[in-house]
């Protein structure tokens, strides 16, 4: 193993990701039964029929979380010398764009169905020999299956926050969500129920938003990510931490005048350009070496950190000088 | 490096200030979709308290009907729907509903015509249900409300299928109180 490189992840965050996988068969185990049961009670209200295509979708990012768990496992080879880290990433895209075309396709029917002045039927349906309106049904259903995700989208963001994982923080965002689904359908059921035909079609048109809005802000998320955008937080929302981490831990070697870095996110870990000029010039390969093992034993999310002597920083790296023996 | 221990110790305090307030965050989102979620039960009950009026008519068809007419559309169909000259339609469903029209203390007027005829006829208003031997697989779907089948019977293909009326779409009132009427006389 080279030592400016990890490939095993520390004994706590292999525990988290332990922790990851089970949260994600517990949602996907959960969301097979709602699917389920909401069919029973689907009737012809769409926005029942969005709020159900949506518990459907919402398992993509699950998914994919647990198939590319499988990759990043993976060391690097000559074919991919940067190792399968970025499958989270891919993974992050595709359950995006899955997010962001039907969340159309659902809008789009929503829309039509209110400018066609569709009127939603719901009748009635027999239980233990009453008949009941299915509308209380749904309703029941929907209020029930509303409460356990936001559990386990709270579990999960803890678990994406110490993974850094932005596949996990997007999933748990959404199961965290969700409930705002299940009360859109409950409106538009109790809609329909007071004879208001367009509230269904108003609460589809609102569901539907809500996957869209998704749909683009992940899809962003990954493609600045694929894009090589510098390290952020996993929440994307400003410069991750590590950067000013690694330029305090160079900058304090007697050797360094100045320093640059790039930091890019390769979906659970960085990948680390450190340039340096040392401050007479010159530099041994040995006090290289020793730097480079020392910063990668920083965190462990520093996973490929190359140290590169250079005359002078090139441009757009995250630059320091030193202070106190200006060069 | 005295230095490095104080932006150290700034970004610890930071970062474990910034991870508080995300529980924070979190705790306050749990709380407010509890209470959404609260309000939405209490919402039903309210709701379930005046169920009389639940589910209601987008264009009032039953109300207009207690009391009042029905408008019947009948497509000839053996043993379901069959006419004689200018005496009301008799059969399985034509008997049914009259029983339902009578349950509703309203006239009937029949109007006989062919099946797509007649479903355009709902669509438009012009009728409230349609009967003619259709069953749970019509393909008219899309243009009226279907009501749960209230007997099975060979379908034209001789395999057993459930036998259905229709009512215009969206008059959720009258449909379900037809489908009790058909659940009552089932049993």
């Amino acid at each position: 193993m080279a030592e400016n490189e990890q490939t095993h992840l520390p004994a706590e965050q292999q525990r988290h990701l332990a922790r990851a996988k089970r949260l994600e068969w517990l949602s996907l185990g959960y969301t097979a039964c709602t699917i389920t049961l909401v069919a029973f009670v689907l009737g012809n209200s769409q926005a029942m029929k969005t709020a159900w295509v949506e518990d459907m979708l919402s398992t993509l990012p699950q998914i994919s979380f647990l198939v590319a768990a499988l990759f990043i496992r993976k060391a690097s080879t000559l074919r991919h010398p940067y190792g399968y880290h970025r499958s989270m990433t891919v993974g992050h895209l595709v359950g995006s764009v899955a997010l962001l075309v039907v969340g159309s396709i659902l809008a789009y029917e929503a829309a039509s169905g209110l400018v066609k002045q569709e009127h939603p039927s719901i009748g009635t349906l027999q239980l233990w020999g009453n008949t009941v309106w299915m509308g209380w049904l749904m309703v029941a259903v929907m209020a029930v299956i509303a409460i356990p995700p936001i559990f386990l989208g709270r579990a999960k963001i803890k678990v994406a926050k110490d993974l850094h994982n932005k596949l996990l923080f997007a999933d748990a965002d959404m199961s965290k969500a969700d409930w705002s689904t299940n009360v859109g359908s409950i409106v538009g059921v109790l809609g329909i129920g007071i004879g208001w035909w367009w509230a269904d079609g108003a609460a589809a048109l609102f569901i539907s938003a809500g996957i869209l809005h998704d749909g683009v802000r992940n899809t962003k998320h990954a493609v600045v990510d694929l894009m090589d955008e510098s390290a952020t937080t996993y929440d994307q929302q400003k410069p991750h931490p590590l950067i000013k981490t690694l330029q305090e831990h160079f900058i304090d070697k007697d050797w360094v005048g100045e320093v640059g870095i790039r930091m890019r996110d390769e979906g659970h870990v960085f990948h680390v350009e450190v340039f340096v000029v040392p401050v007479d010039g010159e530099v041994c390969v040995d006090t290289l070496r020793e730097a480079t093992v020392e910063a990668v034993a920083l965190d462990w999310k520093l996973q490929d950190l190359v140290l590169i002597p250079v005359p002078e920083l090139p441009a757009n790296t995250h630059a320091a000088h030193d202070t106190e023996s200006p060069t | 490096m005295i230095g490095t221990n104080i932006f150290l110790g700034q970004l610890k305090e930071k970062l474990t200030k910034r991870s508080s307030s995300a529980y924070a965050d979190v705790m306050n989102d749990i709380h407010s979709s509890i209470r959404a979620a609260a309000m939405a039960l209490v919402a039903c009950w309210l709701l379930a308290g005046c169920s009389l009026g639940i589910p209601a008519d987008p264009q009032g068809s039953l109300e207009r009907i207690q009391g009042g007419e029905i408008r019947i559309g009948v497509s000839p169909h053996s043993h379901l729907v069959e006419f004689h000259g200018d005496q009301p339609p008799t059969g399985v469903e034509a008997e049914l509903l009259a029983g339902f029209a009578a349950s509703l203390d309203s006239s009937v007027l029949w109007v006989p015509g062919g099946e797509e005829e007649l479903i355009g006829a709902l669509e438009n208003g012009e009728l409230d249900v349609v009967a003619g031997g259709l069953t749970e697989d019509t393909p008219w779907v899309d243009k009226s409300a279907i009501t749960r089948p209230y007997a099975q019977s060979a379908g034209p293909d001789g395999k057993k299928v459930g036998r259905v009326l229709a009512v215009r779409m969206g008059e959720n009132a009258l449909l379900s109180r037809l489908e009790r009427y058909l659940d009552d006389r089932g049993q």
